[in-house]
C-alpha cells in the first residue's frame, strides 16, 4: 500500500509538472507577449521597442529557464535593462535589487501579479476560491444524496416501472449541459415572461450573502448534470450487486427486501460511485466556469474567462496550477479511495 | 396582418383534448410508479380454463390504461401535424406552421422507418435496433436533425428567411409576429433576435453547423484513438506506459482551460492548430494504409494497387485539408489541386474537440484490446503466424465494434456539448455562426426581457443529445442481447 502511493504520488508529480509546463508554454507563446508589452506599455510601441521591453524583463530568456523561474526551482533573473535600469524577477518596481530573495516562484508563494484585476494573484485566486468553495460544497451536498438515491431506487429492482422513470430522468439530465440548463432554469423561474419570479437570475449578491434565492439555481444548473451520470453509475453497479449470489442467499434465507438492499447490497454497490464521484471535479470545474459566467457569480471560474480573455498570464498559470492540483489531488484520492474500499484489492 | 396565435383556430378543439390526455397520462403514470412499491408484482396468470391472462391485478389495470393513453396521446399530436400540413397557417398557428415547414423531414422519417422495419432481420445491429423502444425513439429524434440538417444545409427548405437575414422592425419581436415586408415568409415563427434576424431559421439553419462537425470530429477522434489504442493495449510495455501517460494528461487538463489556451486568436498566429491538424489529421492515413496493407500484404499486386488508390486519395484530400492560404501550410496552389478551405476558427474548434477526445477513446480501444487479445480466436491468429497489425486490425477490431459503436453515439452527444460550449463562450466560430451554442450566447444577454431568441437552440441541442444517448442506450441493450 506504501509503494502504491508512492508511486502514484511518482505519477502525480511527474503529471503537474508536465501540465504546468503546457500552460506555461501556451501563455507565454511569442503573440501573447507581444500583446502583453503593448496593454502593460503602450499601445503604439514598434516592433523593435515591443522586443526592447521583453528582453528588458526576462521575456527573451528560454522557456524552460523561465519556467523554472516560474516555479521557484531557479534564480530570479536580474537583468540591466538597455535603459539602464536593473530589473530583477524577484524585486517588485521601487524595491531594493541587492535585498530581494534570489528565488521567487510558486513554491515560494510568489504567483506573481494580475494585470485584469491588479492584484497578487495568491491573494486574487485564494479569495474567489472560496467564493467558488461554497458553490461546490452545495452541489455536492445536493448532488451525491440525490444521484445515490436515485440510483440505489433504479437499481434495486432491475426493468421496474420505478427503474424505467429514473433511469429517463438521469438519460435527460446527462443530456442537459449546465448552459442549456441554466438558460431554461433563468428562462422559466425568473423571468417576467413566464411570470414565476421564484428566483434570482443572477447570483451577483451571492458574493456577499448567500440566500436561498440567489444561490438555487446556480447550485441546481451544476448538480443536474451531475446527478444523471453518477446516477446512472451506481444503478449499474446496484443491478450488478442485486444479482450476485450472496443477496440471493440473503433472500432464500428469507432477509426481507429493505434489509437486503440496505444490509447487503448497498456497502457493496457503492464502491464504483465513489471513485465516479471523486472523478467529477475536474468536470465540475467546467460546470463552474459556465455557471459562473451565465450567472455572473464572481468566482474562480469567472476569474479564469477574464483572465483568459485580458490576456492576464500570472493570472492564468495560478487558476491552472490550483485546478490541475485540484484534478490530482482527486484522482488520488479516488485511487486509493478504491483500493481501501475493496476489501478484495486491500488485502492482496 | 395580425399577431400568429400558437395553436390557431383549431387550437380551440385541440388543446382541451391535448391537455385532458396529457393530464390524464401523468395521473396514471404517477399512480402506476407509485403501485409498484405496493402492489404485488405483474406477472402471467393462467386461467382455470387453460387459457393465459398477460396483466392481472389493479397495477395490470394501470398499466394497460397507461399504453391506451400513450397511443391516444401521440394520436393527438399526430393530429396537429396533420392539420398543420393540410391547412392555412392563420388556422393552425405557430406549432401547425413549424410541423409544415417540417414536412420533408417527416416524409424522410416515415420512409426510414417503413424500409427499416420492413427489413430489419436483414440489417444487423441496425435492424436490432428497431426492437427496442428507447433506441427507436433515439434514432428518431438523431435522424429528424440529420434529415433537417441535409434538408436546410442542402437544399435550403426548411427554413423560413436566412439565418443572417434582417429585417427592420422585427427587433427582439415575440413569437408569431407578421412582417411588414412583402415577397418573404410573411411570419417569424419563433420571433425575430437581438439582430432581427428569424429565430426560427437560425435554429433550423444551426442543426447543419451541429451535425456536420460533430459526428466527423468524433470519426477523427475515434480514429486516432484506435491507431494508438490497439497497439498499446496489444503491445503492451514502454510503448503502453507513453501513451497512457500522455492520455492521462490530456484527460487531467481542465477542458474549458484547454479551449481557451487553444482556441485564441494569439495561438492561430503561431500555427500551433495547424500543426495539430496536421498531425492529428495524418492518423486517419495511417489507420487504413495499415488495415489494407497488413490485409493483403501476401498479394503483393493486389495490395499495391488498393493501397495505392487508398493513399492517393487520403493523402491529397490530408493536403487539401491542412493547406490553407494564410496559415503556415500554403504550399498548394488554388482550388483545382486544392480541392477545399477550411474557415481558420473552424479549423481550431475541430481540432481541439478532437484533442480532447481521443484520450478517452484511446482508453476504451486499449481496454477492449487488453480483453480480446487473450481470446482463441487471437491465439489462433498468432500460431498461423499472421502479423501483429494484422491480429489487432481484423482480429480484435471488429470484435470490439459493439462497445465502440455504442460510444461513438456517446462521443457524439458529448461533442455536440462541447461544441455548445464553445459556442457559449464565443469561442472558435464566428459570432454569426448559426450554430446552437453561439445563438444561446447571443440571446443571454437579453435573457431576462426576451426569452424566446434562447430557448429554441436550447432546446434543439438538448433534445439531439437526449436522442444519441438514447440511441446508445438502445444499441447496447440491442448488442448485449446476442
Amino acid at each position: 500500500m506504501g509503494l502504491f502511493i508512492l508511486r502514484r504520488l511518482g505519477v502525480m508529480l511527474l503529471t503537474a509538472i508536465c501540465l504546468t509546463f503546457i500552460v506555461f508554454f501556451l501563455t507565454n507563446l511569442t503573440p501573447n507577449l507581444e500583446k502583453l508589452a503593448k496593454t502593460e506599455a503602450s499601445v503604439r510601441m514598434t516592433d523593435d521597442q515591443v522586443v526592447t521591453w521583453l528582453s528588458n524583463r526576462g521575456f527573451d530568456q528560454n522557456i524552460f529557464s523561465r519556467y523554472g523561474q516560474w516555479i521557484g526551482v531557479l534564480p530570479g533573473y536580474v537583468i540591466e535593462g538597455t535603459d539602464g535600469n536593473v530589473r530583477a524577477r524577484c524585486a517588485p518596481a521601487g524595491a531594493d535589487i541587492a535585498t530581494a530573495p534570489r528565488f521567487c516562484g510558486v513554491l515560494q508563494g510568489q504567483w506573481g501579479y494580475s494585470t485584469v484585476f491588479k492584484d497578487d494573484v495568491l491573494t486574487l485566486v485564494s479569495k474567489r476560491l472560496s467564493l467558488t468553495g461554497w458553490l461546490m460544497l452545495l452541489v455536492m451536498l445536493v448532488m451525491v444524496p440525490a444521484s445515490l438515491i436515485i440510483g440505489i431506487m433504479a437499481g434495486m429492482r432491475e426493468g421496474s416501472k420505478l427503474d424505467r422513470t429514473l433511469s429517463t430522468f438521469s438519460i435527460l439530465t446527462t443530456a442537459t449541459p449546465e448552459y442549456v440548463s441554466g438558460v431554461i432554469f433563468i428562462s422559466v423561474f425568473t423571468t417576467t415572461a413566464v411570470g414565476l419570479k421564484w428566483f434570482n437570475g443572477s447570483a451577483r449578491s451571492a458574493m456577499e450573502d448567500i440566500t436561498w434565492v440567489n444561490f438555487t439555481l446556480p447550485v441546481l444548473t451544476i448538480a443536474l448534470y451531475g446527478i444523471g451520470y453518477i446516477a446512472r453509475m451506481t444503478r449499474a453497479s446496484m443491478t450488478e450487486v442485486m444479482t450476485a449470489q450472496y443477496i440471493r442467499t440473503a433472500r432464500l434465507k428469507g432477509v426481507s427486501f429493505r434489509n437486503i438492499v440496505i444490509k447487503h447490497a448497498l456497502r457493496n454497490a457503492l464502491i464504483a460511485p465513489f471513485t465516479v464521484i471523486m472523478l467529477q471535479f475536474p468536470w465540475l470545474l467546467n460546470g463552474v466556469v459556465v455557471v459562473e459566467t451565465l450567472f455572473q457569480f464572481k468566482g474562480f471560474g469567472s476569474a479564469l474567462v477574464e483572465a483568459a480573455i485580458g490576456n492576464d498570464i500570472d493570472l492564468l498559470l495560478g487558476i491552472s496550477v490550483v485546478s490541475v492540483f485540484i484534478v490530482l489531488v482527486t484522482q488520488l484520492i479516488s485511487d486509493i479511495g478504491y483500493v481501501f474500499l475493496n476489501p478484495r484489492i486491500r488485502i492482496s | 396582418m395580425d399577431l400568429l396565435s400558437w395553436t390557431g383556430t383549431f387550437g380551440a378543439y385541440l388543446n382541451p383534448l391535448l391537455f385532458a390526455i396529457a393530464g390524464l397520462f401523468a395521473i396514471f403514470v404517477l399512480a402506476q410508479i407509485v403501485m409498484s412499491f405496493f402492489a404485488a408484482p405483474v406477472t402471467l396468470k393462467s386461467n382455470p380454463d387453460g387459457t393465459l391472462v398477460a396483466r392481472g391485478g389493479a397495477l395490470g389495470l394501470v398499466e394497460m390504461l397507461v399504453g391506451w393513453l400513450l397511443t391516444l396521446l401521440i394520436a393527438t399530436l399526430v393530429l396537429y401535424l396533420i392539420a398543420g400540413v393540410l391547412f392555412p397557417m392563420e388556422k393552425t398557428g405557430i406549432i401547425g406552421t413549424i410541423l409544415k415547414r417540417f414536412t420533408p423531414v417527416w416524409i424522410a422519417l416515415i420512409v426510414t422507418y417503413a424500409i427499416s422495419i420492413k427489413f430489419k432481420r436483414r440489417l444487423g445491429l441496425y435492424g436490432k435496433l428497431f426492437d427496442s423502444t428507447v433506441g427507436m425513439i433515439g434514432f428518431g429524434i438523431v435522424m429528424f436533425w440529420v434529415y433537417t440538417a441535409l434538408f436546410a444545409g442542402a437544399f435550403g427548405m426548411i427554413a423560413t428567411h436566412g439565418p443572417l437575414e434582417q429585417i427592420s422592425g422585427m427587433k427582439n419581436k415575440v413569437p408569431g409576429t407578421a412582417l411588414t415586408t412583402d415577397g418573404l415568409f410573411p411570419y417569424y415563427l419563433l420571433g425575430g433576435d437581438n439582430l432581427a434576424r428569424d429565430v426560427f431559421s437560425r435554429m433550423v439553419m444551426g442543426s447543419a453547423t451541429v451535425i456536420a462537425i460533430a459526428p466527423l470530429a468524433t470519426l477523427f477522434a475515434f480514429m486516432v484513438g484506435i491507431t494508438l489504442g490497439l497497439p498499446a493495449g496489444y503491445r503492451g510495455g514502454r510503448l503502453d506506459t507513453l501513451l497512457s501517460f500522455s492520455a492521462n494528461l490530456i484527460l487531467a487538463f481542465p477542458v474549458i482551460l484547454l479551449f481557451y489556451l487553444l482556441v485564441t486568436p494569439e495561438i492561430r498566429e503561431t500555427g500551433i492548430p495547424s500543426f495539430m491538424a496536421a498531425f492529428l489529421f495524418a492518423f486517419p492515413i495511417a489507420f487504413f494504409a495499415v488495415l489494407v496493407n497488413s490485409r493483403f500484404h501476401t498479394q503483393p499486386a493486389k495490395r499495391n494497387l488498393y493501397l495505392g488508390v487508398t493513399l492517393f486519395v487520403l493523402v491529397w484530400l490530408y493536403l487539401s485539408l491542412i493547406s490553407q492560404p494564410g496559415t503556415v501550410f500554403n504550399f498548394l496552389p488554388g482550388f483545382p489541386i486544392d480541392l477545399f478551405n477550411i474557415d481558420a476558427g473552424l479549423l481550431t474548434v475541430f481540432v481541439s474537440v478532437v484533442f480532447v477526445n481521443s484520450p478517452t477513446v484511446f482508453r476504451i480501444v486499449r481496454g477492449l484490446t487488453m480483453d480480446i487479445k487473450t481470446r482463441d480466436y487471437v491465439a489462433a491468429a498468432q500460431t498461423r503466424g499472421e502479423g501483429p497489425w494484422y491480429i489487432m486490425l481484423w482480429e480484435i477490431l471488429p470484435n470490439a465494434r459493439g462497445p465502440l459503436i455504442v460510444d461513438f453515439c456517446l462521443r457524439i452527444g458529448y461533442t455536440t456539448i462541447l461544441l455548445g460550449t464553445l459556442g457559449f463562450f464565443g469561442l472558435g466560430l464566428s459570432s454569426e455562426s448559426a450554430d446552437w451554442g453561439s445563438t444561446i450566447n447571443e440571446g443571454r444577454k437579453l435573457m431576462q426581457v426576451y426569452i424566446h431568441p434562447v430557448l429554441p437552440p436550447a432546446l434543439a441541442l438538448l433534445s439531439l443529445v437526449l436522442g444519441l444517448n438514447l440511441l446508445a442506450d438502445g444499441l447496447r441493450e440491442e448488442s448485449l442481447r446476442d
